[in-house]
């Protein structure tokens, strides 16, 4: 009995500075590029420098949130760009076109999501059509339904003033009139606490990893997988349906057209966030520094004035470089 | 007379193109280590997985404590009691002890949904102390040694309160003290009443542990025999169906002086320091050890797969230098893993793909078109040669024995004209019938004037088939024995020769 004190320490701690040292390779970037752009310009550490960053930060931070369930699994969803546009046009008809109450349209944007997700997660699990090709596939289903119900055309939220105050208006400022931070701020924080505790204190979260880790070992404890990864899947959906919701909100539009390429921005920030694409690791907060650092970069970079299409030159480099880093911290 | 656990009887099962088991029995009673044994593809790990729902039968009936049960998949086995803990192991690498063992079944707290993490930690530390196992619950599983792995493997196992428990090649990948460590796990189990059932290759471990032993072959039941009343080549011969005799020494004569590869001072880091030996033409040199003593390290220097800080590396009296696999193969060396499935093979790819995989540059006419003919004729030539036994040159790698993998890893060597070829561990995991084979082959090159290393953890192995024996400790050389000398004692001696600074 006294035996086992002294490994328990030693292997915790280790595994404790494994973890650490993933966590600080993100949040030390996110921190640099802080500390970088605020020395290079004045403009940058301003309240309002901040609250644009984490606005901006909102939808693509929601997306990656579902995304990161899935990337856990092993998988991948490149549904979640055109399947947001989808369910924020979704949204849009059920408020301005058929003049159901808003409510009624905001959960009927997130389900459309998670309908989404839920038909992935049945072509992955059951159909066994790898997930790349499955989500693709829902990718221009998505943004070919979305097209076909809006009629090409942006919708616009003009009669349903509330609608706007989801992403725009300011629970807080109603509080603390000094920090008028947009309700979108809250949504993705308060999805980041959802998320974190599904994937660390439920079922749902368990089997997540464990799928991730070892698919065939998981079958052969009993647990159920395909039910399990169509919910993961379903997740993913709902996270990109919430996202929708998000967009069209700020926008105080549906744009039909938009969307594409938002999937890839989601998943680089989970895979800068320190998620393997290989499966069996990651975390929430790793997801969301990823997803800041995204954002701090462009708007940085949009500071400091340099071009929008230079913008995007970094960005890749900035991606290749994370995952290169976590390679060889591994390694060591 | 303990009582009846199981009892298999006239159990049939096919496959697409392959009858697996044909009319085979089998029992097992409460409290006995019972050892299946038998040449790959004689069936016994088909009959397990049938006895733990992984396969269900085609006929035949399967009674549990003298009731007919119905075993379709491996829950309801393990509600019935039955465990089966398999070759390559069942566990998510990411996840820790605990999570690992209550997968599927976690405690749930209040709402069915949410975790109870303390009470898996507990749980698994209650259960890790029945067993004497000195482990975390909180542990990542990918942290831990093989052995601790099949550790938790078997306390998951006995988490479902199992009292048939079968282990399929548990000691394929433990060392010595390893080994031990099972053994005594295994027989304070059997002390306790569980029925084991223990699949091996190892025939000299059923002495050390079982109490019968069941010899299948060809998918067939042969014979049940108690332990007492066995002898190795009375099993050995059951299982092969002829009689071998394992003892005879088979070292062709080795006439040439020729040295062809010599090692000068190399030394990498604390893992190999100033290793020095020569190798001759048509000569085996055996490489024994401990594990971890440094013979894999000294393989993979020579062959480039690890840089080394300092020493030279002669081939045929010239210095040359090897960055890279790429270099050595140039310079006509071949390294056999030990893990031919990781690193030897494309198991997804064909036979005759696998045999020119590594000289391709060959099989391509002027202007880079594969000249498909040509990897035939090539092919055909080495499955005869080293009798490949395979339906087709188009048949994937991965559906062949162990055995024939192997010899397809050295048809792949051969085609790429290399005359030094490092063994790692050669019959590792393969069956007494295709040992011998092997080990024939081996002579058989040696004689033709190609050049081995063989590094061996087998003792038995080593004193039969090197001319000469090397043993290292710690990452240096500690000895050097010629066929005629050496003991297996005096190897062992060599061995564990530590350098008295480490302490």
């Amino acid at each position: 009995m006294d035996v086992t004190v002294v490994p328990k320490k030693i292997s915790g701690r280790s595994m404790l500075r494994a973890d650490a040292t993933r966590k600080f390779l993100a949040f030390g970037a996110l921190i640099l590029l802080l500390v970088y752009f605020s020395l290079a310009s004045p403009h940058f550490m301003t309240f309002n420098n901040v609250v644009g960053i984490l606005l901006q930060t909102s939808v693509n931070g929601v997306l990656a949130l579902g995304v990161t369930f899935v990337i856990i699994t092993g998988g991948i969803d490149l549904s979640i760009g055109t399947v947001m546009t989808f369910s924020g046009v979704m949204t849009a008809m059920f408020i301005v076109n058929w003049g159901l109450p808003v409510g009624v349209g905001v959960v009927g944007g997130v389900l459309t999501g998670g309908l989404a997700g839920l038909i992935n997660g049945t072509v992955v699990a059951r159909m066994k059509v790898p997930p790349f090709i499955a989500t693709l596939g829902m990718m221009y289903i998505a943004k070919g339904l979305a097209l076909v119900l809006s009629e090409l055309r942006p919708i616009y939220f003009n009669d349903a003033p509330a609608f706007r105050s989801i992403a725009l208006g300011s629970l807080i400022g109603k509080v603390f009139p000094e920090f008028e931070i947009p309700n979108a701020v809250l949504i993705l924080f308060g999805a980041a606490i959802v998320a974190a505790f599904l994937l660390n204190r439920t079922v749902l979260g368990r089997y997540t990893f464990a799928l991730g880790s070892n698919e065939e070992a998981t079958r052969l404890s009993g647990v159920n997988v395909k039910f399990w990864k169509t919910l993961v899947y379903t997740v993913g959906g709902l996270f990109a349906g919430l996202g929708g919701v998000l967009m069209a909100a700020r926008l105080n539009s549906a744009q039909p057209a938009l969307g594409q390429g938002y999937e890839l921005d989601a998943i680089a920030a989970v895979v800068i966030g320190g998620t393997s694409l290989s499966g069996g690791e990651g975390t929430i907060m790793g997801t969301i520094i990823g997803a800041f650092v995204m954002s701090v970069l462009i708007n940085g970079l949009r500071i400091m004035s340099v071009d929008p299409e230079w913008q995007i030159v970094v960005t890749g480099a900035i991606l290749i470089g994370a995952v290169y880093l976590d390679i060889i911290r591994r390694r060591a | 007379m303990n009582e009846e656990l199981v009892v298999m009887d006239g159990i049939d099962k096919s496959f697409p193109g392959v009858h697996a088991l044909e009319n085979c029995s089998f029992d097992l009673r409460a409290g006995e280590v019972h050892a299946l044994v038998g040449e790959n593809g004689a069936g016994k790990s088909t009959l397990m997985k049938v006895l733990a729902g992984v396969y269900s039968k085609d006929a035949g009936r399967i009674l549990l404590r003298g009731k007919e049960v119905n075993l379709s998949n491996p829950r309801a086995a393990q509600q019935h009691g039955i465990s089966m803990i398999h070759q390559e192991l069942n566990l998510m690498p990411h996840l820790t002890v605990a999570q690992n063992i209550f997968i599927g079944r976690e405690p749930r707290q209040g709402v069915r949904f949410l975790l109870n993490e303390k009470a898996i930690n507990d749980q698994t530390r209650q259960l890790l102390e029945t067993l004497h196992v000195d482990l975390d619950p909180r542990t990542k599983v990918a942290s831990l040694t093989v052995a601790k792995q099949q550790m938790v493997e078997i306390a998951k196992a006995l988490s479902f309160n199992s009292d048939v428990l079968i282990m399929d090649e548990p000691t394929a990948a433990l060392t010595d003290a390893e080994i031990e460590e099972l053994f005594r796990i295994i027989r304070h189990l059997r002390d306790r009443g569980v029925g084991i059932v223990y699949i091996t290759h190892r025939l000299e471990e059923l002495w050390r542990i079982a109490d019968r032993v069941t010899v299948m072959r060809d998918g067939r039941y042969i014979d049940t025999v108690r332990i007492e009343d066995a002898d190795i080549n009375r099993i050995i011969s059951m299982m092969v169906g002829r009689t071998i005799y394992e003892a005879s020494p088979e070292i062709p004569e080795n006439g040439s002086q020729e040295v062809v590869l010599e090692v000068r001072n190399l030394s990498r880091g604390r893992t190999l320091q100033n290793v020095s030996f020569q190798l001759k033409k048509g000569e085996i040199v055996g490489f024994a050890g401990l594990m971890g003593a440094g013979r894999t390290e000294v393989a993979r220097a020579i062959f480039g797969a690890d840089p080394i800080d300092s020493g030279e590396i002669l081939v045929r009296g010239r210095k040359v230098t090897i960055k890279s696999p790429r270099d050595a193969v140039r310079h006509g060396i071949g390294y056999l893993s030990e893990d031919r499935k990781r690193y030897g093979l494309t198991l997804d790819m064909d036979v005759e793909t696998n045999i020119v995989l590594a000289a391709f540059q060959r099989f391509l006419n002027r202007i880079g078109v594969v000249q498909q003919a040509k990897i035939r004729a090539t092919a055909h030539r080495f499955v005869e040669m080293l009798a490949i036994k395979t339906p087709s040159l188009q048949q994937k790698v991965k559906n062949l024995s162990g055995g024939n993998q192997q010899k397809l890893v050295i048809a792949k060597w051969l085609t790429a004209d290399t005359d030094i070829l490092i063994f790692d561990e050669p019959t590792r995991g393969i069956d007494v019938g295709a040992k011998s084979e092997i080990y024939r082959l081996l002579n058989d090159l040696a004689r033709q004037g190609k050049s081995i290393v063989m590094i061996s953890s087998e003792l038995p192995e080593i004193l039969r088939m090197s001319h000469r024996i090397i043993v290292m400790c710690e990452g240096r050389i500690t000895g050097e024995l010629s066929s005629a000398d050496a003991t297996q004692e005096k190897i062992m001696q060599f061995a564990t020769q530590r350098s008295a600074v480490v302490q």
